[in-house]
């Protein structure tokens, strides 16, 4: 077993990331995100390639290989040639710090379920996921084209508006933290029987609204808008160069997901591991809860896409900066604080655990509420206009 | 000065001293008056013409905009027109008065129903015939069916055009429906030609009044579930509140009618305003409301579906056996003379001018289409706005390019 020396497995571990993300979004991601809005939708969905349609990934891949790979005559092509690339390494690059399980035994073989447990590990994710929006801002520009240049124009400013509340809300949780290694912030979660959703619940819907920024989903798609601005930058990509962003689009939801799982829903840990009654969810391997995680969030973008309309561009801004922003900012105030303010190491989490909850829940009522009074609102508007 | 010759004695004198007084006068000048001084740009504005279509997923057709854009923002936009131009009112003057109902079809493809009606009740003005109370009762429970697919194909369209796809599967599924209903009366879903000059081609086949009663019973809480997508909806709202807002009196200026006119506060409906078919006699609320903004515009043709199942049920109620066609001549030879007749369709008030000369064609048939002219209003509509609203406001105006076209 000499073989598998340390950076033998590492190196192992990194390929199987390269080849098994990308055949895990277009195989499960893409058909399931095609079934579900089929479902959603009221029709059925692609159903045709293979047994229910598995084979749709196949079929699709086989497609856009084969596709005519046409570069504009005027684009800029080194420019061009490099966008799509530089859309999907950062996305798989980021992967590499994601902890998708504890340490495991195979055998004689004894490993971890991440490739590298950097120190830095938030800080280098957000440094890298911010790369890829190059990708797409070059793209744009690259094409010569006046749509793509105004896809990626909003790129531009979109992802640089929403990098800054998705740091502040992780700021947040980091003093919870303690540490910016991926693997402790899981390992801590795990000490303090306590996820980070919930004394982190308003960081927690900052990153997630700021996530979904990031990767261009709906309901802040403008860089594709396809009513808009006919897919915005990618208007003029085909064959392997669009199946590039596409994957790099795909892959950088999967990052925002895993690091959503990891940073707020305990990792790999199952839900209340200190709970007795709750042991029995230990069947489930580490790994398993974690991909049942990360699948919650996939499962939410797929859910945002058949459900919102699209923001207007200056509306998302506005979004971005006069509420997303101070937001966290006051957020990160309200967590120092409440760690500050209580004995004990962990006390403040546990008392902000309870204020979020609470508010949470009242938000929540007055939100179905304001729904009801507005539906009678509008019931009651009717037979009156009826009657002339 | 001409720079050819060297200056030189009293000339070059004369010159020094023209220059040193027009540097004095500048200089008194500039201290005199404020010179308005610009403020240093760091980058130029550029304004950018933008080719909007023909060839783009929301023109709903081969619409083509020329917009001048300064960044997003919309500074001028210019409708070119013609791009389905099939030379229809052409077609009119060389077929007989029965062959024009077709051609009718391919207005507004989406609503061939009432095109095939405003065109019978021109033609049926010009020979002045009575329709059958069964024809009328028919007629106008099409043009309902026709009103609500003709709606349904708006609100998933422009629901598409703001980013929420799903809106449009569902108003799709109901579509459909109506259209199987079309597809039984007449054989086609699309291009319906299901009128005729005098009244209708076919009576109803058996259990189609059955099944038209449950389909209609059902659809409100179908238009239910597309409110509840988008009605109260926070982003549905903030795309559409406050986007091209025209007023009642600009609408009548422009000559808009329909869903567009009856949003911006102005309670004007030919059916009720001049009541054709057996409209007089239905119970049914025309919908308004008063911002003229394309949310209102939503709201509005929402609330029409509504009476418009109202209206269905209604019919369905009255209907009795009976002729379907009036007495009409075989060979159909008008004498001379100008009618012009309206209905309300979807768009708006959708007319046809017919001069007949005592032969069996027109002499000229024009169309009044409401798409066309309200697509003049789009350019004061989108001033201002960013070229997202552009989209979104093409949608609430609701056009169809063969009709625009004609």
């Amino acid at each position: 077993m000499k073989v598998l020396t340390p950076t033998v497995l590492t190196y192992l571990k990194v390929v199987i990331l390269v080849a098994v993300v990308p055949a895990i979004i277009g195989f499960v991601v893409v058909l399931a995100e095609r079934r579900l809005m089929g479902f959603m939708q009221a029709r059925l969905g692609p159903n045709r390639v293979g047994p229910k349609g598995l084979l749709q990934g196949v079929a699709d891949l086989v497609k856009l290989v084969t596709k005519e790979d046409i570069t504009p005559s005027r684009a800029e092509r080194a420019v061009y040639f490099l966008a799509p690339v530089l859309a999907v390494i950062p996305a798989l690059t980021a992967l590499a710090v994601i902890p998708f399980g504890p340490a495991i035994r195979i055998g004689k073989v004894k490993t971890t379920l991440w490739v590298t447990d950097v120190n830095i590990g938030l800080l280098f994710l957000l440094a890298i996921t911010s790369i890829g929006v190059y990708g797409i801002i070059l793209g744009g520009w690259a094409s010569n084209n006046k749509y793509s240049l105004l896809g990626g124009l909003r790129s531009a400013a979109q992802l640089v508006s929403y990098e800054v509340p998705m740091g502040l809300a992780l700021v947040s949780v980091l003093l919870m933290t303690r540490s910016l290694s991926m693997v402790e912030i899981v390992h801590r979660q795990g000490r303090l029987h306590l996820w980070f959703i919930f004394p982190g619940l308003l960081a927690f819907f900052i990153y997630f609204v700021s996530g979904v920024a990031e990767t261009n989903r709906n309901p802040f798609d403008l860089p594709e808008a396809e009513s808009e601005l006919v897919s915005g930058f990618n208007t003029e990509y085909s064959g392997v160069k669009f199946a590039f962003f596409f994957l790099g689009e795909y892959a950088a939801m999967i990052v925002i997901s895993c690091v959503a799982v990891t940073v707020f829903l305990g990792g790999w840990l199952p839900p209340f591991p200190h709970v007795a009654a709750l042991k029995f969810l230990r069947i489930l391997p580490p790994l398993g809860w974690f991909l049942i995680k990360a699948g919650l969030f996939l499962f939410g973008y797929i859910w945002f896409r058949s459900t919102f309309p699209r923001y207007r561009f200056d509306q998302l801004m506005a979004l971005g900066w006069k509420w997303l922003i101070p937001i966290s900012l006051a957020n990160i105030v309200i967590v120092a604080c409440a760690i500050l303010a209580t004995p004990g190491r962990s006390n403040g989490m546990f008392v902000l655990s309870y204020i979020f909850g609470g508010l949470f829940v009242v938000m929540f009522l007055l939100a179905k509420l304001r729904q009801k009074l507005a539906r009678r609102e509008r019931l009651a508007a009717i037979p009156a206009s009826a009657v002339e | 000065m001409s720079d050819d010759r060297p200056i030189s004695g009293p000339e070059k004198d004369q010159a020094a001293r023209t220059a040193d007084d027009l540097k004095a006068a500048a200089l008194a000048a500039a201290e005199s008056v404020p010179v308005s001084v610009e403020p240093p740009t760091l980058f130029e504005v550029q304004e950018m013409e933008l080719n909007f279509g023909p060839q783009h997923p929301s023109t709903h057709g081969v619409l083509r905009l020329v917009i001048r854009v300064d960044g997003e923002k919309i500074l001028e936009t210019k409708p070119d027109v013609g791009y389905l131009h099939r030379g229809t009112e052409k077609l009119f003057e060389t077929e007989t008065y029965p062959m024009g109902i077709p051609h009718t079809d391919r207005l507004d493809y989406v609503a061939a129903a009432t095109n095939n009606h405003a065109f019978c009740l021109t033609i049926e003005k010009l020979l002045a015939v009575e329709i059958p109370r069964r024809a009328q009762l028919i007629r106008v429970i099409l043009d309902e069916l026709q009103r609500l697919s003709s709606h349904l194909v708006w609100l998933g369209t422009s629901g598409i055009d703001l980013g929420a796809v799903t809106p449009f599967w569902y108003a799709f599924r109901e579509r459909e429906q109506i259209l199987d209903f079309f597809e039984e009366y007449c054989g086609a879903r699309l291009t319906l030609n299901c009128m005729r000059i005098g009244g209708l081609p076919f009576d109803l086949t058996a259990g189609w009044v059955e099944r038209l009663m449950e389909f209609v019973d059902d659809l409100p809480s179908r238009i239910d579930d597309y409110e509840q997508l988008l009605t109260d909806n926070r982003i549905w709202k903030k795309r559409t509140v406050g986007i091209g807002v025209i007023s009642g009196q600009e609408c009548i200026e422009w000559g808009v009618t329909g869903p567009v006119l009856r949003a911006s506060g102005v309670e004007w409906d030919l059916r009720r305003a001049q009541p054709y078919e057996c409209y007089d006699e239905l119970d049914f609320a025309i919908p308004t409301r008063t911002n003229g903004d394309t949310y209102d515009r939503y709201v509005v043709r929402v609330q029409e579906m509504r009476q418009s199942v109202r209206i269905v049920k209604q019919c369905i109620d009255l209907l009795e056996p009976g002729d379907i066609r009036g007495k009409v001549p075989r060979v159909i030879k008008p004498i001379a003379e100008e009618v012009y007749a309206s209905i309300e369709s979807p768009k708006g008030e959708l007319g046809f001018y017919c001069v007949s000369n005592g032969t069996n064609r027109p002499y000229r048939m024009h169309v009044r289409p409401p798409s066309f002219i309200n697509l003049q209003a789009l350019p004061r509509l989108a001033k201002g706005h960013l070229v997202s609203d552009l989209v979104a406001l093409i949608g609430t105006i609701d056009i169809v390019l063969g009709e625009v076209d004609r």
